[in-house]
This record gives C-alpha cells, structure tokens and sequence, in this order.
C-alpha cells in the first residue's frame, strides 16, 4: 500500500483552518460566551445569516459554530458558543488574545431578501437566538422593506435569556415586536411563562403574508413550524435551522446526512415545506 | 485518467513480457505502479515491480459471505475477479493526514504542505472500478467544495484497465450499467487472451499518453481468433446471477419504516465491513492529536463507516441508535439519496458488500425486498 | 359592573368568541360580567368553587402552584385574548390553580351556573362553548408538555450523556442479535423471533 497522502494545498482547501486572533470575550450566561474574532493575517470576513464556520481549537479538535453578529460589519467575526463538550470547553478557556482556527463560512442562510414585503416572524428557543441574530440585524437594517418584524424568544429561566440587554434594546424599538417567554419563572421575573408556541399562538402578524425562520433545538421548531401553520402561515414560508453531525462543512465526510441533504451544504437554513417529511422519520 | 477515443485498425497484442515491459516503462516514467498481488489468501492491490508479482493462475471463488482464492487451470495473470479492496484505497488513503501546525508566538501556523507523492499507475483496474472512480471524483469535487488531494491523484494517475474475462458470484455490473465491458475511463485497456499455447493482451489505447506509451513497446497483432475469444470472454462475464433494478431501488427512501428493515436489524451485525470494502463509499471522519509537550497538532482523516454510533453524533447522543437505522442510512443513500445528491447511483455492482458481509446479507436481494419487487 | 348590553361588543370582539352566532352570543351576555384586577390581585385560588371563567381582555395573568416556604410555581402565563378557567365546566367545580393578576388585568367574567343551566338548556350554544374550550384545552395541554421537556436544558446530562446512551442502544437496539446475543437468548432459552429467516 502506498503511504497516507499528505498533500492539500493550503490555500484553496476547505479543510485547512485560517488562524484567527480572539479580540473580546463576553460572558453571555453561566455556560454560553461570545467571542470577537479577527483574521490574524488581516482582512475581512463576509458571511450571509444562518451560515457557519468550523472553529478549531489547536490540538483539541473542532466544531461548528453559527455566526452570530452582523454581516454588514465584515471586519470582526462574532460567534456565540455554549459550552457543552470537550472543544466547546476549550474555546471557553480561550483567552483574548489567543488563537483559534476558522473554516468556513459554509452552509446555506435564512433568505431575509426573500421575506421582504412580509411580516418577518423570528421564533427562537434557548441559544438557537444566536444564529438568528445576524438574520434579525440585517431586518432591521431594511426595516422598511417588512410589515411587521416580531421576534419570539423562548429561554429556559429568566437568567438563561441570550443577549438580554440587545433584547431589550430592541424591544423599546416602536418598530420593533419582542417578546419573550421563559419554560420556568425565577426570581421576580414578571413576563411570560410557557413555550414559545404560546407565543405564536397569540399572532400579531399576518399570517397570509408572513414569512418564518425558526432556531432552536429541533423539537422546538418541529412544534414551533406546527403552531405557525395552524396560524395560517404557509410552510413555504417558513424556515429551520437543522443541525446534524457537521465535521467537514463542505459536504465531503458524509456526516451530516440528512435524508438526501448535506445538512452542511444544502442546510443549515432549510426551507420547511422542503424537510416537513424527514423531521416524521426517526432516526433518520 | 482520460477520456476513451476509438481509432487503431489493426488491434495490437501485448504478450506478457510486453506487459512486464509496460510495467517498467511506467516505473521508469516516475510513476509508482500499484497492481494485484496475492496475499493474506487474497489479491491485493499493492506496489508491484513486474509481472512477477501478479496472481498468476490464481482465481477467487465468491458468494454471500465468502471469498477463497483456487488454483485456476491456465496461468492468467488478472483471472482472480475482484480483489477485496477497491482502489479507494490508493486514490483516498483510509488515514490522511490533512495538515500539521506549530505553536507560535501566542498562536499557531499550519506547516507548509510537503511535496506531493508520486504519480500511481494502476495495473488491472476493472469497469466497475472504473465507474467507481468516477462516482468518487463527483462527490470529491463535482460541487461547491473540491478535495485537491483526490483530484491531483486522480488525474495524474495511469489507468491500465482489464476487462473481466468472467463474472463472480456476486457481480451485478451489467444491471447498474458500470460493466462488465471497458468502455472509458482508461489509459491503456487490455484483454486478457489465455490459452494452451497462446498467452497475450488485446490492448486498446485511451488516451494520448496511452497510445504514447503503446508506442513505446514492442506489439503484436491480434489473431481473428483472439478477437473472437475476447468476444466470448466478454459474453462470459455478462452472465451474471444477480440483477438489481437501480430505478426501483429509488423507491428506499419512501420505505423508511418497511418492516424488512427490522428483519435486516436481525441479521446484520453493523460491523461496516460494506462501507470498508464499497469503492464509492467516501465517509471520514478527523482525529486530531498533538505531540506530548502540546507545541506540534496534526490533524488525519480517516475513513469511517455510517454502521458505527458516534457516526451520527450530536450534542446528546446518535441520531442512528438502532442497527436498523443505520443499514437504512447506507442502503438508502447508496441506492436512493445518492442519485438526489450527484444524478447517479452510488453503486456500480461490484458486490463487495455481499461477499464481504459476514452474514451474507445480499444488496440486491434487500432492495428487491423493501422496494416491493416481488423478490424476497 | 357594566350593563349587560355593553358586553355583547366586547364577546364579539374577544378572538375566544369571534364569530359566534348573535342569538347565542345574547344568552353568553346575560351570564358575564366586566371585572377589573389590581396587580397581585388573585382572579382565582386552587380549591375555590369553580364559579366563573375570564376572558383576559389586557393585561397578563399568571396560573400558578403555591408551595410551603418557597415562591409560587408558574405554570403559565395567559394574555390578552386568552381565557382562564376551565374547572367550571367539571365536576365537583373546583379550581385546578391559582390565578393571579401580574399587571393590571381587564376581563370579562362568565357566571359558571348560569353558563352551565343555559348550556344544558340548549345544546347548540353548550357545544359552541365546548367547540372552542376544546382547542384551548389541547394547546394548553401540549404546551405543558414540551415545557415539561426542558428543551434548552443541557440534553442528557451533559458529559455522562455519551456511555450511557451508548449502552442504551445496545439493549435496546432492534438490531441487538448480534450473533452472541442470540446464541445467550437460545441459551436461556428464549424464543427466537419470527422471520429473518
């Protein structure tokens, strides 16, 4: 047998990382952090909403990782991550500063331009507000090509909202509906109690003329994309966020399968109407 | 490899010295020429220097579950089927290393790539490893994201082909249209002509550097009777005893929840040999790993197979718990999501996977069954 | 208290009634009643006779579990065109939760006897009325589920998660026999399932 290959050219091969130098770290929650990102080698990054990269701790391995700030500030990028493994712990031991390797961006985004003219619906749960977020600035950006523009948020406790103090920005917006709903009240917490489903259930929009993107854990937005439907919103107007076992992002490892899509390269922002029947199969 | 042309009036022939001499012209050219070669009871593809490390007079019997290399009763040099492990192995090595990387000041920098490998020439590649290699270059490079390694083994690799003069137990070429005839795909093909006093190769050129390189060697010419038993020999090798009905087989993915797949769950021992021994399945998975003190990383690609549970991992757990999901996930994109994905099936009916199954579970036979073909 | 004819506008307009039939809507008028609910007020305790339910005009209630030494557990939160209470329509009558006025709270009240005595009257406007708790009813069911799910909760125990799912799946697994399983079920004696053979 011939000896294992070694001969990727380093420029144009998805699978060789780019170093990236942490600017900022900011504590989100008790286990979920947001990091400033920028090209060690200078540069800008472009991205669209709803795509990600592969961030790579060096030695320890890798993971993708939405983007989650704003596509139109190309020179920093942003990414919130919760710490739930082995390297997503090790990129919270990161310290600005230090560096992390970037692959990517990769996948397919939430279509804003394709909602225009609609009321924009974003349903949220838990930290899947994070890779709606660059969908949401970049709304607000056009604000005056949307009827209404709400943002539904469903978090875990009061002190597991993401991005609380944007949230709150955004909601003394006059142009702006948020509303957020926690599964279990702490402290003196004195919103909303329940699932965001209740949420959507209340309307608000026009469901004839509205489009959806949906993220958060798949449940959630297998529910979510149901209580839409009931209001009336079309599932060719709605869309998800699907996350399946991503290791090469660019649809070469055969991980992420998904039925016939490379979650990685045909997703992650699906279209509902497209995967309605794949989220039926189980162990798909 | 290079698209085929058809020209040449009078066929010419290779004796078997002629093809020792192929060998080493290709040797001499700086290629790294890789051929069947017996070992561990099997032939095996590996470096080769002559002819001398062929299989002569070695045949392989195969069926469901089994594979044993018998004595032939001629002296030919590629009568032994299909070796256990398709070319994959050459063009997208089972451990790669995809890149190194050093600390430095604060951070890291990849190393620079090393040189690349020599060129292969591939001596005794059949049509349905042909097709493979063809159904491999499109998932490695048809679409948005190309693998360079694949592509630059692939397109500077030498293709001599060899067309089965036979037909195993478990071949299904001629139904998914990949064989058994070589009609594209090669450098140089050859024919394998063996009789009692008469031991030559009908060769064809494919390609300007394979007419280039016939050129180069001392040829005869084909006799009316070797052509004829060429014929015979090709006529031979299409009588197959497995069919499969690749455009029913689409049907897969609308059975998910056949109860075939729960008696599948029952024999199937979801040890991945299929996916290991499958010349198109390209799944990998990434290993990274640092020297002691911490400063040097590397990171390998190895092959992986969708039979295993960390296959599906994600944050939680597997998607596919159940044996039953993953023989489902293999069958089905190779025979059903495959063609959504690339516009082609995934398998060119080699049959690895059914001599290779250590229980036997035949491919043909189970999509027949879950796609309702009135076969079970 | 408004008088009753005020109310029918209000029933019209309230999305729990939208679009009910004027005649039935009269009966429904005769039975409510405008309420008001400083914030902490109690709309209703667990426990007391069931005798009204609220369509929520604005503000927010929240229903709720007391418990010993601890704040109140919240279930839930209804708004604005939402409805509070359904235990009047169950016997023995008796309220399931507290409900508590979070925000100052406007609703309309409905007399659960004399709902109940009309409804049994005519059967059209006793299934109207049920017509449109019923979907109320699931969607309040469902939504108890999944938040009982804990869905943005770390999944599986963090870190544990991996063996021991792992070992779930190979008990579990349809695709279990592997071949010494099957070989320590004949040993034991078990069946061997049908088919596959």
């Amino acid at each position: 047998m011939n000896a294992a290959a070694h001969d990727h050219d380093p420029v144009h091969d998805p699978m060789i990382p780019v170093p990236f130098r942490i600017e900022k770290v900011r504590r989100d929650l008790s286990d979920t952090f947001t990091m400033e990102l920028v090209p060690e080698a200078g540069g800008e990054f472009a991205f669209k909403p709803g795509q990600f990269n592969m961030l790579y701790v060096f030695g320890v391995g890798e993971v993708p990782i939405s983007i989650s700030g704003d596509p139109a500030d190309r020179s920093v990028l942003v990414h919130t991550t919760r710490a739930v493994g082995t390297v997503t712990e090790a990129l919270d031991a990161l310290k600005p500063g230090d560096s992390l390797g970037v692959r990517g961006p990769f996948g397919t985004a939430w279509p804003v331009e394709a909602a225009f003219g609609h009321d924009l619906v974003f349903v949220a749960g838990g930290v899947g507000l994070a890779p709606l977020r660059p969908a949401i600035y970049q709304a607000v950006a056009n604000r005056d090509r949307f009827g209404r523009i709400i943002v539904l948020y469903g978090a875990r406790t009061p002190e597991d909202i993401l991005y609380k103090k944007e949230l709150e920005r955004w909601r003394g917006r006059f142009d702006l509906d948020v509303l957020v709903t926690v599964d279990r009240a702490t402290g003196k917490w004195g919103g909303n109690v329940g699932v965001v489903t209740n949420l959507i259930a209340r309307g608000g929009f026009d469901p004839l003329h509205t489009a959806s993107f949906v993220c958060g854990p798949e449940v959630m937005m297998r529910y979510s994309a149901q209580a839409l439907e009931k209001k009336g919103v079309d599932r060719g107007r709605i869309w998800v966020s699907v996350e399946r076992n991503m290791k090469c992002g660019c649809g070469l490892c055969g991980h992420c399968q998904w039925g016939p899509h490379f979650t990685c390269k045909d997703g992650p922002v699906f279209r509902y109407d497209r995967v309605a029947d794949l989220f039926q199969i189980r162990e798909l | 490899m290079a698209k085929a042309k058809s020209n040449s009036i009078a066929t010419p022939v290779l004796d078997t010295s002629g093809l020792d001499g192929l060998i080493k012209l290709l040797r001499d050219k700086g290629y790294q020429v890789i051929g069947p070669h017996r070992a561990d009871d099997a032939v095996v593809y590996d470096v080769i220097d002559s002819i001398d490390a062929l299989p002569a007079g070695w045949g392989a019997e195969q069926s469901p579950g089994r594979y044993r290399l018998r004595r032939r009763d001629d002296d030919a040099l590629f009568g032994y089927g299909l070796a256990p492990q398709g070319w994959k192995r050459q063009l997208y090595p089972p451990r790669q290393k995809i890149f190194g990387a050093s600390r430095q000041n604060g951070g890291f920098a990849v190393d620079a790539p090393p040189p690349p490998s020599p060129p292969m020439a591939f001596i005794g590649v059949r049509a349905c490893e042909l097709a493979a290699m063809g159904r491999q270059a499109k998932v490695f490079g048809d679409r948005d994201f190309a693998d360079p390694g694949y592509q630059r083994r692939l397109a500077e690799a030498f293709v001599v082909a060899v067309q089965c003069n036979e037909a195993d137990s478990t071949c299904f070429c001629l139904a998914m249209g990949s064989g058994p005839e070589v009609t594209t795909g090669y450098d140089i093909k050859l024919v394998e002509v063996v009789t009692k006093d008469r031991h030559v190769f009908i060769t064809e050129a494919g390609s300007p550097r394979g007419a280039k390189m016939l050129k180069a060697l001392k040829t005869g010419k084909a006799s009316p009777a070797d052509l004829s038993a060429a014929e015979r020999s090709l006529r031979h090798a299409g009588q197959q005893q497995r069919r499969l009905d690749a455009a029913a087989a689409r049907a897969l993915a609308a059975n998910p929840e056949h109860p075939r797949w729960d008696q599948l769950a029952e024999r199937c021992l979801s040890c991945g040999n299929c996916t290991m021994v499958c010349p198109t399945c390209f799944c990998t998975t990434i290993d990274d790993v640092t020297d002691l003190k911490g400063d040097h990383a590397e990171r390998w690609r190895k092959w992986d197979s969708c039979f295993t549970l960390d296959f599906s991992y994600i944050h939680g757990g597997a998607v596919r718990t159940e044996t039953r999901s993953r023989y489902r996930q293999w069958i089905t994109h190779k025979l059903s999501t495959w063609v959504d994905q690339f516009d082609e099936t995934g398998c060119v009916g080699c049959g690895r996977c059914i001599t290779w199954c250590p229980v036997g579970i035949d491919i043909t036979e189970e999509a027949a069954a879950i796609t309702d073909q009135g076969r079970t | 208290m408004v008088k009753p004819d005020t109310l029918g506008p209000i029933i019209d307009e309230h999305p729990f009634f939208r679009g009910i039939d004027a005649a039935l809507r009269d009966l429904l008028t005769g039975c409510a009643a405008n309420e008001r609910f400083e914030t902490g007020d109690m709309l209703f305790r667990q426990g007391d006779e069931a005798a009204k339910f609220f369509l929520i005009r604005a503000g927010t209630v929240a229903i709720e579990i007391d418990q010993p030494a601890q704040p109140p557990i919240i279930v839930e939160t209804i708004g604005e065109g939402e409805i509070a209470g359904w235990s009047w329509m169950i016997a023995p009558y008796r309220m399931t939760f507290d409900a508590r006025a979070v925000t100052l709270v406007r609703a309309l009240s409905f007399d659960a006897k004399c709902l109940r005595r009309k409804m049994e009257a005519d059967p059209v406007l006793g299934y109207e009325v049920l017509r449109r708790f019923l979907p109320v009813m699931a969607h309040r069911l469902a939504a108890a589920r999944l938040q009982m799910l804990d869905l943005y909760g770390p999944r599986g125990a963090a870190k544990a998660a991996k063996p021991i799912k792992t070992e779930k799946a190979q008990t579990k697994s349809k695709g279990r026999n592997r071949a010494a399983d099957a070989r320590l079920d004949q040993a034991k004696g078990k069946k061997k399932k049908d088919g596959g053979s």
